[in-house]
């Protein structure tokens, strides 16, 4: 019993960090209708920039973490502006080719700045604590809050806040929410930039765990794009609920049937999930 | 008629130019990374028919590739089963695999099936790394044999394994060729045209789409099995997706969806990468942004780039014509 | 009956996009559907042939029930169909994207590609001189070379009705051929129809200009928030006061 509630534990706090890449991941498909396979990029990029500002420049973590949210949600924009706005009208295959160019961009130069190693991360919530025969680190606990903060924040922002139910229009109507005066450009940008910014806490906050390295944003991005199908691509409830389930399904599956295949679950999941309903769970339109 | 002879003739002379290649340069490493280049060639040539012909991006070749040459490796190495028998059947489980794979995959579209064959691709290097028993994990597959001697010719020596893996390639080409002017040919390209157009006009999508698939699979499992019995050694990072990217690279430099593409990419960044050698690792600084840079400006890659450029200039001759002729007959007229 | 729907439904969620309509197409005549937009006219198509599978109700053609056959089967017995907008390969010349349409008539399969059979030659040839013979059709002759992307939207319309023409159906379906087109071309376009139905192709077609349809058709059908509120001939539909409000009420059509 003990060692089930301490998985839930670990798949909450798993599930958390998912959840948020999930979010990123999901929102820029609501209003672009892309895959961004660079995703995973950003969150790599997030990590080593929190890393660097708390190493080299001394700063606080919360600080570092702010600056690299600001960055790398920049770098999103960038992106936008880059690649996806000029390639808005081209052939489906050429955004996600041009997304994998920059994504393979970032690692060597991820690579070449910061080096191959695998890099510890440290956080100020290095202590252990022992609560009902629960024992984890507070890093943990932080994640689950810190990650239950943005979530709300985030919801307030896309539902409370005009810019955010124009984000919200436009995913449901680009055409219609260009007819009634939105700034599709900005709207996009502003997407990428959110998106960015979820990449870059939620790494900053797995990293103490997990490690800083080239390809920590591989595994992340890959079960991203799971949650999101699982979830319907586009729907935000559903990045979160498939992100925490995933996050359990996988420290249970570590646990009861096998440690070394636990990456392989997500992976099953979707495979099966697109076997039976090839255009992904919830998905809209006309062929069903 | 005179461009077609004119196409053949450059044809003829670029393979007469590979066969007698040895003559020329006398250069073991010369030929390796030659070798090497014709090796991968036959695996872009499967990426390009269901990337480039039918419109769908496979990002599980790579473990198609290692589906390949693991058979082969396992096969010889565990199993001591003769090469050219060990040579088919590699070919057809990898077949088979994409066979079952492709059922399932190609019910999915666009991005979905970009993702799920990524997926797919990551299962197999997941197996792959983890079932040591197997595929000896991270530790890999040594000793893999080189094809055994066909009556006085051995593959032992760097030249005769160049004309080995030039003959496959050469085969490959071939094969692409009569696909491409095929009726078959010309059904893919319906397909990665409009799928719904394709449906409408009867042609029967998930049929097509199919073969193309698992020949997509073939070529790369050929590609992976001469990689092995040439490199003699795998490890299961042949099939993580950084192999795909490679390929993916190696194709859009030349040109997707072109016939010659395959062998314009691979070759120069095959060449580039070894001018580059300092660079290692981090090669990538260079050929990530050029894939993003190409695929913004010039989708159709080098080759499409040249096909488009010769297009504009005959365009502006005939134009040029037409106003000299319109003129000349102005001025009979007047 | 040559083609006929009964009860003939699709649901999109809780939309009704096409809500039990009885059509039956007249055989060698023009046939019309008229309709506001949203009215479901596109999407009874995509039901007829086989895009989308009905929430109920039935298509049946010479007898046979083809309401659960995938598009290519339908396409196979006769059946070929254009779309609201071309879906043409724009990278291609016009002989290209028209070649293929008689793909469904041969058999050549991969073997034939890698070996170059005597039936894959023969088949192109047979593939080529029906786009030869499609194009004289339409009007396009010595347009073969022209690239897609550079010739009209009219011309467009015509390769789309070529390669439509090309698969050798009974009956052909045009989703507004003339929309985005100028009067003089849309005349044209007229003239083209009644030549296909001279030749013994059963059109049904849906449009939007009035004028055209109403000295076109032979018979009208008009859908109205996927209902079918009216049927019969130009006069009676023109004096049908059902369509009159409907038209007053819906959108604006000209
Ligand atoms: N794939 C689909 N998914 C959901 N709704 C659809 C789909 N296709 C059409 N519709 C809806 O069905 C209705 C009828 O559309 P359509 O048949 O295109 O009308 P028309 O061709 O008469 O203008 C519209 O309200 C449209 O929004
Ligand atoms: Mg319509």
């Amino acid at each position: 019993m003990e060692i089930f509630a301490q998985q839930i534990f670990n798949g909450l706090t798993v599930g958390s960090v998912y959840s948020l890449v999930a979010l990123g991941l999901t929102l820029v498909y609501g209003i672009l209708h892309i895959p961004n396979f660079a995703h995973g990029a950003l969150y790599m990029m997030g990590g080593y920039i929190t890393l660097t500002m708390m190493t080299k420049f001394g700063l606080y973590y919360w600080i570092a973490i702010m600056i690299s949210m600001v960055i790398v949600g920049l770098m999103g924009v960038l992106m936008e502006r880059l690649i996806f706005y000029p390639l808005r009208d081209a052939p489906p295959i050429q955004d996600k080719i041009a997304a994998i160019g920059i994504l393979l961009f970032l690692e060597a130069f991820a690579q070449f700045v910061w080096g191959a190693d695998y890099q510890t991360m440290p956080t100020p919530y290095g202590q252990v604590v022992s609560v009902m025969g629960l024992t984890f680190t507070m890093q943990r606990l932080l994640i689950i809050i810190s990650t239950v903060v943005v979530m709300i924040l985030l919801f307030l922002f896309l539902k409370k806040t005009f810019i955010g139910s124009a984000i919200i229009a436009m995913s449901q109507n680009r055409e219609g929410a260009h007819l009634v005066g939105i700034n599709t450009n900005k709207m996009a940008m502003l997407t990428f930039m959110i998106s960015g910014a979820l990449a870059a806490i939620a790494a900053s906050l797995s990293s103490p765990i997990n490690l800083v390295f080239p390809g920590m944003g591989h595994l992340v991005i890959l079960k991203a794009f799971v949650i999101i199908i699982i979830g319907g691509m586009g729907s935000i409830p559903g990045a979160i609920i498939g992100g925490y389930i995933l996050g359990f399904a996988e420290s249970l599956g570590a646990t009861y049937i096998s440690n070394d295949y636990k990456d392989i679950f997500a992976f099953i999941l979707l495979v099966l999930i697109l076997t039976f309903k090839p255009t992904g769970l919830f998905a809209k339109g006309g062929h069903s | 008629m005179t461009a077609r002879f004119k196409h053949k003739a450059v044809v003829l002379s670029i393979v007469l130019l590979a066969l007698l290649l040895p003559f020329i340069i006398q250069n073991d490493y010369f030929f390796h990374i030659m070798t090497l280049s014709f090796i991968w060639m036959i695996g872009v040539y499967g990426l390009n028919l269901i990337a480039g012909y039918t419109g769908y991006l496979s990002l599980a070749h790579a473990g198609f590739f290692a589906i390949g040459a693991y058979s082969l490796g396992i096969l010889t190495v565990k199993f001591e089963i003769h090469y050219w028998l060990a040579f088919f059947l590699a070919c057809a489980i990898t077949c088979i695999i994409g066979l079952v794979i492709g059922l399932v995959a190609l019910q999915t579209k666009e991005h979905f099936f970009a993702i799920y064959t990524l997926c797919v691709g990551y299962i197999i290097y997941l197996v792959i790394d983890k079932w040591e028993s197997l595929t000896g994990g991270v530790r890999g597959l040594i000793g893999i044999p080189v094809p055994p001697d066909l009556g006085p010719i051995s593959f032992r020596s760097p030249v005769s394994q160049y004309y080995f893996n030039l003959f496959f390639l050469l085969a490959a080409i071939f094969m692409m060729y009569r696909i491409v002017h095929s009726l078959t040919g010309r059904t893919l390209i319906a397909i990665r045209n409009s799928e719904e157009l394709a449906q409408t006009i009867g042609i029967s999508t998930m049929k097509n789409k199919l073969v193309s698939f698992v020949l997509s699979t073939f070529f790369a499992a050929l590609s992976g099995i001469l990689y092995a019995s040439f490199i003699r050694f795998i490890g299961p990072d042949i099939s993580y997706i950084t192999m795909t990217f490679d390929f993916l690279i190696f194709l859009l430099v030349g040109g997707i969806g072109t016939l010659s593409g395959p062998i314009v990419g691979t070759l120069l960044i095959v060449w580039i990468s070894q001018q580059l050698q300092f660079l290692q690792d981090y090669r990538m600084l260079i050929f990530g942004p050029l894939l993003t840079l190409l695929i913004i400006f010039y989708p159709k890659g080098i080759v499409g780039g040249i096909f488009s450029w010769k297009m504009k200039m005959q365009e502006k001759k005939k134009r040029l014509s037409m106003s000299a002729k319109s003129a000349t007959q102005r001025a009979e007229e007047g | 009956m040559f083609l006929e729907t009964r009860q003939l439904t699709k649901q999109f969620g809780g939309l009704v996009a096409v809500d039990h309509v009885n059509f039956s197409v007249e055989k060698g005549k023009i046939n019309a559907i008229i309709g506001p937009n949203g009215a479901g006219k596109s999407t009874f198509f995509n039901l007829i042939s086989g895009f989308y599978p009905p929430s109920s109700g039935q298509v049946m053609f010479k007898g046979q029930d083809i309401t659960r056959l995938p598009p290519n089967k339908i396409a196979k017995l006769g059946i070929a169909r254009t779309f609201q907008t071309t879906h043409l390969f724009e990278q291609a010349n016009v002989l290209d994207n028209v070649l293929i349409g008689f793909r469904l008539r041969t058999k050549s399969n991969l073997i034939d590609a890698l070996f170059l059979t005597k039936r894959l030659k023969r088949e192109e040839e047979q593939s080529k001189e029906k786009a030869f013979e499609v194009l004289k059709f339409v009007g396009l002759t010595n347009m073969e070379n022209k690239i897609v992307a550079n010739i009209s939207q009219e011309e467009k319309k015509r390769v789309a009705i070529a390669l439509a023409l090309a698969t050798e159906p009974e009956i052909i379906f045009l989703d507004e051929p003339a929309a985005g087109i100028n009067p003089e071309e849309t005349e044209g376009l007229a003239n083209l129809i009644e030549k296909i139905v001279q030749h013994n192709i059963t059109v049904c077609l849906i449009e939007h200009k009035m004028k055209m349809v109403m000295n076109l058709a032979h018979k009208i059908m008009v859908l109205n928030h996927g209902k079918k509120i009216a049927e019969g001939t130009p006069e009676e539909i023109q004096n049908n006061e059902t369509v009159i409000k409907a038209y007053l009420g819906g959108s604006a059509i000209a």
